[in-house]
């Protein structure tokens, strides 16, 4: 998803030279093309995240198309009040690009996991927050952002997602994408639990329940249009995500429920706000954190009793 | 001798802005009125001998850039701005008053001279930096200043970004440093020494001037001798409080606010 995210990027990149890219010193191998394509136009700004965020608004306000790239805790939480004041404050052209979403450096440990991101940036003002489900999404996101006017927050998983779409998804920011649609019960899936909910999904057809899947791909500005459509044709909603659970797709959705007098069963699947001491690979920790799809599969049923 | 005529100007200018600077402090019991009277030569001596920046080009790609990295000593800029006619005198009405024009700190506004908002401190040098970039991949010649405090100089994104200018010389950017000595809680030399300060600035590859900051001659001087190789930094030595006897040097008028007579007693000095 990251290679294809930065391919698409890449062609932007050559063709567009008001665009900037910045890295604080990570992604090795990653943007060898860039330095070629133009020098000029890539920096490696060092192990450095607060300059690089104030470095990519100073160029924005200069005019440029900026594009930040870290893995998700050094870029948005070392950077965090850079990111607010520098970049959401002013309204800037400025695209956060966050590799690592969830467990992805599973192995790696705490420090390098992704798990409050979103809850970070969707609380700022002016800032789009989006997440691909696949790398045809991350490659249609790469033009998207090349396009968008404004701050942007955009997860990455990293290597080796599977395809959700056997052609190129319309993808469009704020707007949901069915994957699938059911009866009474709908699963809202975010990032890599689209993939995910998908085998959950394919699991509880074969017990007789076929739910309807939506990939929330926009966290913010959140589709509530779809969130409410949703909701008055199922009695049963799901959140899924791998984020902690009290500040990301679920609770975002479950505002709008609320606020809108939904009376059916809503539950949120993601990581518990608990740290457990294991040490693991991505699956791993999923499975420690009950987000492995046998583990989802077994979760819903029980919620349906 | 026209160098005196010429310091002799603005230091007429500089009492003007200082007594703007009061009447915006006084009558709103704003803070910061210490760091903003130690601001005032050096804001002078930019707005009106060396920016390239004017009410009428304030958004010309090819202007000089200010910020004020120090944003809590905007009271000092807002009065020059307004003294350059970058303000309608009115928009000094609407200082720290609500529904006003202008808050404690400054906030973006191209049209009025403000070119980025700032307030939290060790910001302004990247933003200054990313500025910088820019103009070179277009060959624009214009240059980017950031006044930043002495106690700023505490914070570590500073030195992110004087390492970073330092290694790829950005001959565009210059920093101004303001040190009046006396940061939010007390003396610099007792919270945080940041001695040997010129020879820190030059070990990042910097070219290092270090001035009396109230001094006119000097600052024009200093601002003329900039390296057309190496980033540039202006370390001002300056006296909080500076143009009233009673705020000099003195901690409290970080915060405090003159009271009626203290306005009248600051206003009389600024007078003579």
């Amino acid at each position: 998803m990251r290679a294809t995210f930065f391919k698409s990027l890449e062609e932007l990149y050559k063709n567009d030279e008001n665009v900037f890219v910045l890295t604080a010193d990570l992604g090795f191998k990653l943007f060898d093309s860039f330095r070629t394509i133009c020098p000029e136009r890539f920096y490696d700004i060092g192990v450095a995240e607060a300059n690089m965020i104030g470095i990519a608004s100073g160029l924005s306000l200069s005019g440029r198309n900026v594009y930040c790239y870290s893995i998700i805790p050094f870029l948005v939480m070392r950077a965090f009040e850079q990111i607010r004041v520098d970049i959401a404050y002013h309204n800037l052209n400025v695209k956060l690009i966050g590799v690592g979403g969830g467990f992805t450096y599973g192995l790696e440990g705490f420090t390098h996991f992704g798990l409050e991101d979103w809850a970070l940036m969707r609380s700022l003002p002016n800032m789009t927050v989006v997440v691909p489900s696949d790398p045809s999404e991350a490659s249609a996101l790469a033009r998207i952002s090349h396009e968008y006017q404004g701050p942007m927050y955009i997860r990455l998983g990293k290597t080796g997602e599977p395809m959700n779409h056997s052609k190129m998804p319309d993808f469009k920011i704020g707007k949901a994408i069915f994957l699938g649609e059911g009866k009474r019960v709908a699963i809202f899936a975010i990032g890599n639990m689209v993939h995910t909910g998908k085998q959950v999904i394919s699991m509880l057809t074969k017990v007789g329940i076929n739910p309807t899947l939506i990939n929330m791909h926009t966290l913010k500005p959140l589709d509530n249009g779809t969130i409410m459509q949703v909701a008055l044709t199922h009695e049963a909603i799901f959140s899924l995500e791998e984020h902690n659970v009290h500040c990301g797709l679920g609770s975002a959705i479950a505002g709008v429920l609320l606020e809108n007098g939904y009376k059916g069963l809503f539950k949120m699947i993601g990581i518990p706000d608990k740290l457990e001491n294991y040490i693991g690979d991505a699956d791993y920790l999923r499975q420690v954190y009950g987000l492995s799809p046998d583990q989802i599969y077994e979760r819903i049923l029980q919620e349906l009793k | 001798m026209k160098d005196v005529d010429i310091t002799e100007n603005y230091k007429t200018i500089a009492r003007s802005i200082r007594k703007s600077v009061l009447n915006l402090i006084y009558q709103t019991k704003s803070p910061h009125i210490g760091p903003s009277f130690s601001i005032v030569e050096i804001l002078v001596a930019l707005y009106f001998n060396h920016l390239n920046t004017s009410p009428e080009n304030s958004s010309d790609p090819d202007r000089d850039r200010f910020i004020l990295s120090k944003g809590h000593a905007c009271a000092a800029l807002y009065a020059v701005l307004a003294e350059r006619g970058f303000f309608n005198n009115s928009d000094l009405d609407g200082f720290a008053k609500n529904s006003g024009t202008l808050e404690q700190h400054p906030k973006i506004d191209l049209s009025r001279g403000i070119e980025v908002s700032t307030g939290s401190l060790g910001h302004g040098l990247s933003i200054g930096a990313g500025m910088a970039i820019s103009g070179k991949v277009d060959n624009r010649q214009y240059k980017v200043y950031a006044l930043l405090s002495d106690g700023e100089l505490n914070e570590g994104s500073v030195w992110e970004a004087i390492m970073f200018a330092g290694h790829h010389k950005l001959n565009n950017l210059v920093a101004l440093v303001d040190c009046n000595k006396i940061q939010a809680l007390g003396y610099t030399k007792d919270i945080i020494d940041l001695e040997p300060l010129e020879e820190k600035w030059k070990s990042f590859g910097w070219h290092v001037q270090a001035i009396d900051g109230h001094d006119f001659l000097q600052i024009l001087n200093s601002l003329e001798q900039l390296s057309s190789e190496l980033p540039n930094v202006i370390i001002l030595h300056t006296v909080k409080g500076k143009g009233v006897s009673f705020m000099e040097n003195q901690l409290l008028w970080h915060y405090r606010a003159p009271d009626d007579e203290e306005y009248q007693l600051a206003l009389e000095e600024l007078l003579q």
